[in-house]
This record gives C-alpha cells, sequence and structure tokens, in this order.
C-alpha cells in the first residue's frame, strides 16, 4: 500500500493539470489565507477590545462553546440552507467558506483577549502614568504583550481551518481534501492515501513555520520573561 | 419530526457508537498521558520534546489521520479500530501537557512535606501530586472530550458508523431533520461528557470548594 501511495505521490500525471497536486495546494493556501485573514479582521479587534475594556466577556466564552457543534454538521447545514441560493460555481465556495471564518473566528478571539488579558497590570498602570490614553495604551503596551498569545490563537485557526477545509471537500470545496474525498467515493486508496500524507505534510509545515515566525515578532522583552520563567 | 420517532432504535445505537468511539480514547488517552506528563514535569529536559511532538501529532488534520491509520496499524480502513487509535493520539497529544502542566501546579512546599514525611517518589506522585493536580487534568480533559465528540464525527466519510452518519445521510438525502437531530445529539453527548468530567473532577478535589480561607 505504501509503495502505491508513493507511485501516486511521484507520479507526473498527479502534478499536471488543475486537478495537480500543486493546484490543489494553492487553492488550499489560498482558502487558508483568505479565510484566515477574513476572521482575524472581525476576532482580533473583538478581541482586543474585550481585553482592554473588560466588556463583552460573554462573546469569548461563547465562542469557546461553539466547539461542541460538530463541524461536519456545520458545513452540511450552512451547505443546504444556503446552497441552493447561490447561483453557479460560487454555490460551492462560499457556504464553506462562511463556515471556515466562523470556525476560525473563536480561537483567535479567545487568544487576543487572552493576551490583552494577561498583560501585568504593573505594566498598565506605568503606561497610564507615562501619561498614555487609552488607545496608545491598547496599541503601544497592551497589543506588543498580547502577541505571543495572539500568535498562538493565530496558530489554532490555521490548523482548524487546514482540517477543516480538507473535509469540506465534501460538500465541493477544492484543495487537497479533494484527493481524499474523491479516492474515497471511488475506491482509489492510493489517491487518497496520498492526498492524506499530503494534508498531513501541509498542517506540519504551516504550524513549524507560524511557531518560527512567531520568535520573530515577539518582543525581545517578551522572550526574555519567557525565558526566565 | 416524525424522522425522529422512526429512527428511535438507530438513534440508540449510533449514539452508543459514538460514545464508544469519543470515550475509550479519552480514557486510554489519559492513561497514556499521565507518564508522559510526569516524564515531562520530573526531568525538564524532556519537557520541551515530549510538548513539542504532542502538539505536532495534534496539527495532523483529523481525516488524514483516519486515512493513514491502516498504514501505519495493517489494519482495513473501515475497522473503527482506526478511529480509536487515532482519537487516542488525539487525546493524549492534548493531554501530556496539561498533566505536565496540572504537576507543576502543585507547590514545591507540598512536594517538600510529603518528601519529608518519608514518601518515595512512587508513593508522592501517586498520593500527593496527582490528586493535587486532579483541577488542570480534569479541565484538559474536558477539552478533550468536546473535541473527540466533534472529531468522531467525521468517521463517517470513511464509513465507520456512529453519529456522524445521520450528519451524511442528512446531507446527501437532503433530510433536514435528521441532520439536525445528528448535530442535536452530538452536542448533547459532549455536554454530558464535559459535566460528568466536571463533576468528578469536583468529587475529586474536594478542597477546591471549601469556603475561603479554610484551605489555609
Amino acid at each position: 500500500m505504501t509503495t502505491r501511495i508513493w507511485e501516486w505521490l511521484t507520479a507526473a500525471s498527479s502534478w499536471r493539470g488543475p486537478d495537480g497536486i500543486p493546484a490543489r495546494l494553492g487553492e488550499h493556501l489560498l482558502y487558508t489565507g483568505i479565510v484566515v485573514a477574513l476572521a482575524a479582521l472581525i476576532a482580533v479587534p473583538l478581541g482586543l477590545w474585550v481585553g482592554h475594556t473588560g466588556r463583552g466577556r460573554w462573546l469569548v466564552s461563547l465562542g469557546n462553546s461553539l466547539r461542541a457543534i460538530p463541524t461536519l454538521g456545520l458545513l452540511f447545514a450552512v451547505t443546504l440552507v444556503l446552497g441552493p441560493r447561490i447561483t453557479g460555481q460560487l454555490a460551492f465556495v462560499l457556504p464553506s467558506i462562511g463556515v471556515l471564518v466562523l470556525l476560525a473566528i473563536p480561537p483567535l478571539l479567545a487568544g487576543a483577549y487572552a493576551g490583552v488579558e494577561a498583560v501585568d497590570p504593573g505594566v498598565r498602570d506605568a503606561a497610564r502614568g507615562m501619561g498614555m490614553g487609552g488607545l496608545q495604551r491598547l496599541l503601544r503596551v497592551e497589543l506588543p504583550n498580547a502577541v505571543p498569545l495572539l500568535l498562538s490563537g493565530l496558530r489554532s485557526a490555521v490548523l482548524q481551518v487546514v482540517a477543516t477545509a480538507t473535509i469540506a471537500a465534501y460538500v465541493g470545496l477544492g484543495g487537497l481534501g479533494r484527493y481524499l474525498i474523491d479516492g474515497l467515493a471511488t475506491g482509489d486508496y492510493a489517491q487518497t492515501g496520498g492526498g492524506a500524507v499530503l494534508v498531513a505534510g501541509l498542517a506540519l509545515a504551516l504550524d513549524t513555520l507560524l511557531a518560527l515566525g512567531s520568535r520573530t515578532v515577539i518582543s525581545p522583552g517578551l522572550r526574555l520573561t519567557v525565558a526566565r520563567t | 419530526m416524525t424522522w425522529l420517532s422512526e429512527n428511535l432504535a438507530t438513534l440508540g445505537d449510533l449514539t452508543a457508537r459514538h460514545l464508544i468511539l469519543a470515550g475509550v480514547p479519552l480514557l486510554l488517552g489519559l492513561l497514556l498521558a499521565i507518564p508522559l506528563g510526569y516524564a515531562a514535569h520530573r526531568w525538564p529536559r524532556a519537557y520541551t520534546p515530549l510538548v513539542t511532538t504532542s502538539g505536532l501529532l495534534y496539527t495532523i488534520p483529523s481525516l488524514a489521520l483516519f486515512i493513514l491509520m491502516p498504514l501505519l496499524l495493517g489494519t482495513r480502513i473501515l475497522d473503527p479500530v482506526n478511529v480509536v487509535v487515532a482519537m487516542t493520539v488525539y487525546t493524549v497529544a492534548l493531554l501530556v501537557r496539561t498533566v505536565a502542566d496540572g504537576l507543576r501546579s502543585v507547590p514545591a512546599d507540598v512536594e517538600r512535606a510529603a518528601a519529608a514525611m518519608g514518601l518515595g517518589a512512587l508513593r508522592r506522585f501517586a498520593t500527593v501530586e496527582l490528586p493535587l493536580a486532579v483541577p488542570v487534568i480534569g479541565a484538559g480533559l474536558r477539552v478533550a472530550a468536546v473535541s473527540n465528540v466533534s472529531i468522531v464525527s467525521v468517521a463517517s466519510l470513511i464509513g465507520v458508523p456512529q453519529l456522524g452518519d445521520l450528519l451524511t445521510d442528512g446531507y446527501n438525502r437532503v433530510i433536514v431533520d435528521e441532520l439536525l437531530i445528528g448535530m442535536l445529539a452530538c452536542i448533547l453527548l459532549a455536554l454530558a461528557l464535559d459535566t460528568l468530567i466536571r463533576l468528578l473532577t469536583r468529587t475529586l478535589s474536594p478542597w477546591q470548594h471549601l469556603a475561603p480561607g479554610a484551605a489555609t
């Protein structure tokens, strides 16, 4: 079996055309990028605001309780409801993208909120004592201090989207999930297994990249405290 | 709601299967994570490799892991064992860090007092450190339980029966009732497991609910 998967992965035909590996990988990355960017636009300002003002904490707990909803069911339900109302090729893409955005919001929201919430009250007071206003404190003190937790929220969101986008191939989304779903439907285990290897590899690669990337973004002062504890 | 009255037996059967596929890995994962988490706590040099490896295992998307399991285990694709092992992997991945952090939350004074009372490393761990780590481990177990119930439903895509079958069948045949009942059953099962673990944690850590001041 392993040899057949290897043959599929290395066959020239797997790497060509609109359903070749580069094209599917590109789609998967494109969906992930769009979804995470949209979710971050909503969740990060909201999370920072909740952390800064201490108001609306229920939003964060609501986000966390959404995890009990099975993602597969959410994909199916939204596709059934919205699919027929959208015409053309978008009918297969928009509902899935919507669900993916919805799933990426809770980790980002929790990360942004927890990051601001965890800022040392002494640091906050010092910023106030230096004469900083609310917005200045948020952007120049709380936000840089929140970056580590914000980035760990981003990592969870990216992995959630990569994984769920794979499943969304069942309701017609493109991306690497096509190999898994189409392979299962036709009993082509080489294609299914090859797709699974690619998806796992993509998730591991993105997680490693984000882990390395977050090191360069986190302020050196914070790294110092992390190292000390 | 005629779907519900006509398919009550199916619903019960699938719920039981779902509970086994999500619950057994929870117990197995906890049993495996306790020694691993202990090792990560006891030997600081083991912490980073253990926590990083388990974190990486957790990143592998569920459908991909289900599909790759037969390759690693030599099982058939439809074998429920694939799902049980994959879910155990996820549970261990989540809990190793939790157990290590829970053990770390035990005050050093308590550990020293136990050592001074003549308890050896193993008895200290079993009778002092592990019980005191219960609240943190319980919280991690609740996260794992809710996430397991959601992930198990994906197994219907590889043909292993559980509540996810109601989701795929409801979608494929456009039976909205079936789809919604499947989702509701998943949510209720997740909440039930979550509540059960919360109550167990409470029972096992009575000092957490003493009147303020009484604990010190």
